[in-house]
């Protein structure tokens, strides 16, 4: 089992959800494929999508919904494992 | 009027403050935690922290900024552009606490806010708005004798749906016919509402926009800006006044805004924002801004006419100083938007730390700008950096100036559009001002 770290590849303002009426994205506990969406970064007004990376489990949330991150910030964790996804 | 609060940051804080200062009056600054050390906090006589970085808990926080202002003891707020300056409940918010908003009534902003009640207004002014069907309608004969009224070509797309999707242009009544049912059954299928909307497709469209100034009682124009150059319905470049438009074009142009604003009773500096047909001239009224423009500049230059001023003026309750025949436009002026976006990666925000700068100077340049040297350029805002406005006495020299003025700017640690501007300058359609709505994306596809 390896953790991969989930990385917001921009500075700005995390949401997890698509806009403030939606479900998450995704949330701790539930399964993700590698170009699954797992939160958005709002950078001077334009929205880039921040994908898992890799398939597996969420494990955590490392920042919480509408707040600030920078570049190189972990954002989430997903456990993956060689023998797939439950 | 003797303290006002500037309710924004970047280039139109400092401007306001600037304005302000000129006609003796104290001014606040507000910021969030980015903009501590920002220019417009310093240049302000004093500041308030008003929240967290993000704009949503800052500048974008109305109960704060209205308690900001009543315990900085102001007597007016400039709400500036963006954030809160076109949102009724904030103006009738600064009312309620007993003091001046520097802008028009809540109840106008909220009509002219309205796509609607504005095109009721100007309907009422006689003026012209694209025309269309806004109920939409159901069937391929409702839809023949809509489009019969509205004239080809005709723009058909689901009145239930948003943005561009399934849009189709016909040219003629055999096209209408032909592709109504398809469009229809697709608009069903996709949004379980089978109606269409129909509208009149201006191929070659002109963005063209009247500046006014009204106390409540009179209203003049400050002639038009130039404003088809948009990448994503951002403007890039405008220019003043409007190259590519005869006289004729011109005086419909000024005219219509002048009465759609009385219509109102419109109090303040305003924006009347129109599509010209550039093949039949026609023009058709498409919204109205009930605030400063970021494009000011280019106006003031060519009118010498200080907008902010008149809004502190006209707020303060001074009937308008100007009558129209002192309002004279006198050569061309261009303004090119330097935001911290890089052209080369689609236009890429580039948040970060400047170091040097080089602001471009000398005669007749104008540079409107929130940067230093060693300043941090936060992800939370809009990415404009400074507006790099040019004046000549005809629009060759301004675009010889332009090209100076460019070459002059030096930016260290941050992409900016500069170098977009650079490019533009070297293509004759953009020396020939023929352009138009569409032309900009094209050119960069």
């Amino acid at each position: 089992m390896t953790r991969h770290e989930v990385v917001s590849p921009i500075p700005g303002v995390f949401y997890r959800k698509p806009d403030p009426e939606s479900e998450l994205f995704t949330d701790t506990g539930r399964s993700v494929g590698a170009d699954d969406t797992v939160g958005l970064v709002e950078v001077m007004k334009s929205f880039h999508e921040v994908p898992a990376g890799a398939a597996g489990t969420v494990v955590e949330f490392l920042v919480e919904n509408e707040a600030e991150v920078d570049a190189g910030q972990v954002v989430a964790v997903v456990e993956t494992d060689g023998a797939g996804t439950e | 009027m003797e303290r006002l609060l500037v309710a924004n940051r970047g280039e139109i804080a400092v401007r306001v403050i600037r304005a302000a200062r000129d006609l003796g009056i104290a001014t606040v600054a507000v910021h969030s935690d980015a903009d501590a050390e920002a220019l417009h906090v310093r240049l302000a006589d004093s500041a308030v922290h008003i929240g967290p970085s993000p704009a949503a808990k800052s500048y974008l926080n109305a109960a704060t900024i209205v308690d900001a202002a009543r315990s900085a003891g102001v007597d007016a707020v400039h709400p500036g552009y963006g954030f809160l300056s076109e949102r009724a409940s904030f103006a009738a918010a600064v009312a309620e606490a007993g003091l001046t908003f520097v802008g028009p009534d809540a109840q106008v902003i909220e009509r002219m806010g309205d796509k609607v009640a504005a095109r009721e207004v100007a309907a009422k002014a006689g003026v012209p708005t694209v025309p269309g069907t806004p109920g939409g309608v159901q069937d391929v004969g409702a839809a023949v004798a809509a489009a019969g009224d509205i004239g080809y070509p005709v723009m058909l797309k689901a009145a239930a749906g948003g943005g561009g999707r399934g849009i189709r242009v016909v040219d003629d009544e055999a096209a209408l016919v032909k592709s109504f049912p398809a469009a229809s059954r697709e608009a069903q299928s996709a949004f379980g509402d089978g109606r269409m909307y129909l509208e009149r497709f201006v191929r070659k469209a002109r963005h063209v926009e009247v500046q006014v100034l009204g106390d409540g009682h009179d209203v003049v124009h400050v002639h038009e800006r130039e404003c088809s150059l948009q990448r994503r319905r951002q403007k890039v470049v405008e220019e003043a006044t409007a190259p590519g438009i005869d006289d004729g074009v011109r005086a419909a142009l000024t005219g219509a805004a002048v009465r759609l604003a009385r219509e109102v009773g419109y109090r303040s500096a305003g924006t009347v924002e129109f599509l010209v047909d550039d093949e039949t001239d026609e023009v058709f009224f498409l919204e109205m801004n009930t605030r400063i423009q970021v494009e000011h500049p280019i106006t003031e230059l060519v009118t010498g006419v200080d907008l902010v001023a008149e809004q502190l003026r006209i707020a303060a309750g001074e009937p308008l100083g100007l009558r129209q025949s002192d309002v004279v436009a006198r050569g061309h002026a261009i303004e090119f938007r330097i935001c911290a976006e890089d052209p080369d990666k689609g236009f890429l925000p580039q948040p970060g730390r400047i170091g040097r700068i080089t602001l471009p100077g000398g005669p007749w340049v104008r540079c409107d700008t929130w940067l230093e040297p060693d300043t941090a350029v936060p992800p939370f805002y809009d990415s404009l950096l400074a507006k790099l406005c040019v004046w000549g006495p005809d629009r060759d020299t301004a675009l010889g100036r332009a090209r100076r003025a460019l070459g002059e700017l030096d930016v260290e640690g941050v992409v900016t559009t500069a170098s977009l501007h650079r490019t533009l300058l070297d293509e004759p359609w953009f020396a020939a001002a023929d352009f138009h709505t569409g032309t900009l994306e094209e050119w960069l596809a």
